[in-house]
């Protein structure tokens, strides 16, 4: 099965997202929102950057004896936008990996092989591969290409320079085997893109290096393969809205 | 031959089975389908061009229905 971007047939059908739907209060998830949510986010960086770092530059300015309080402040400069990033990557669990639900005590070896494979059967033969070998499932989308993982996604846009990490899930989990709860969230990203991202929550947005230094190793070819997929505009097709 | 399948603790197990849209397969597939629709379940089909869309009536001319539980912000 090829993987060609997903788009938003449900939502034209009228059968989009119901988890999306009643989420009235919510505003609509759109390329625009997007946008402006990752310049929200980058001008928090940078405001998290000015706050520690000024403080400290005039520290050593008017007495260079104050470095230790200086440096502190600059560490704090480096540790919080450090501390955000690793928290939306950390978000997305990939199959396998120390949070995975197929490292539970308790996990059903044989229940976990048939989700896989059942996983492996929704994506493409490319996918299946980065699957394997990274826990991510890569989806091709019109926002931008996206990594499912179990407990979330990162949207890789702006031609693979910014990641947007989601927490998402599924809403009770019970006993699912791992590769299940990837495919309960690739079906629903595949049945309506903009319905999964207002469904979602927005843990991190910023720069792709960011994200992928905080990534377990084996993860980070999947994020490689996004960027690929992204700047080679085989998604991005916009939305209306 | 369509199969409908449910996402569960097992990996998946199948819940119906029908041929074509005739015969009894098909109708106790499409009340084992509107059943599993009640209890919260979401019915998904998936294109051969890696899209898929939800239905609220099981498509007798698809091979796979797959039904998942709903998702939820983390």
């Amino acid at each position: 099965m090829d993987a060609a971007p997903a788009t938003a047939r449900g939502a034209a059908a009228g059968g989009g997202l119901a988890e999306a739907s009643r989420l009235h209060w919510r505003e609509d998830a759109s390329e625009r929102t997007l946008r402006r949510d990752g310049r929200r986010w980058t001008a928090w960086t940078a405001w998290i950057g000015g706050v520690f770092v000024v403080p400290g530059a005039l520290l050593i300015a008017i007495e260079p004896l104050t470095f230790p309080a200086a440096a502190i402040c600059f560490a704090h400069a480096w540790a919080v936008p450090w501390i955000q990033a690793r928290r939306g990557a950390r978000q997305v669990v990939p199959i396998g990996s120390e949070r995975s639900a197929a490292r539970r005590a308790g996990a059903d070896g044989g229940a976990e092989g048939v989700a896989l494979g059942l996983l492996g059967d929704l994506v493409g033969h490319a996918e299946r591969d980065l699957l394997r070998t990274s826990g991510l499932a890569l989806q091709r989308g019109e926002l931008g290409a996206w990594l499912v993982g179990e407990q979330g996604a990162i949207l890789v846009r702006s031609r693979g320079r910014r990641a947007d990490c989601w927490c998402v899930r599924v809403a009770e989990t019970g006993e699912l085997p791992a590769g299940d709860r990837v495919a309960h969230l690739l079906l629903a990203l595949r049945e309506d893109e903009l319905g999964f991202a207002k469904v979602a929550n927005l843990g991190f947005s910023g720069a792709t290096w960011r994200v992928r230094r905080q990534l377990p190793g084996r993860a980070r070819p999947a994020l490689d393969a996004a960027r690929r997929a992204a700047r080679e505009n085989r998604c991005g097709v916009n939305h209306s809205g | 031959m369509g199969r409908l399948i449910r996402l569960d603790r097992t990996g998946h197990s199948t819940v119906a089975e029908w041929n074509g849209t005739d015969g009894d397969g098909s109708a106790v597939a499409v009340e084992a389908f509107r059943e599993e629709l009640e209890r919260g379940m979401v019915a998904s089909v998936s294109y051969a061009d890696g899209t898929a869309e939800v239905v609220r009536e099981l498509p007798l001319d698809a091979e796979l229905v797959v039904l998942r539980r709903p998702i939820a912000g983390g």
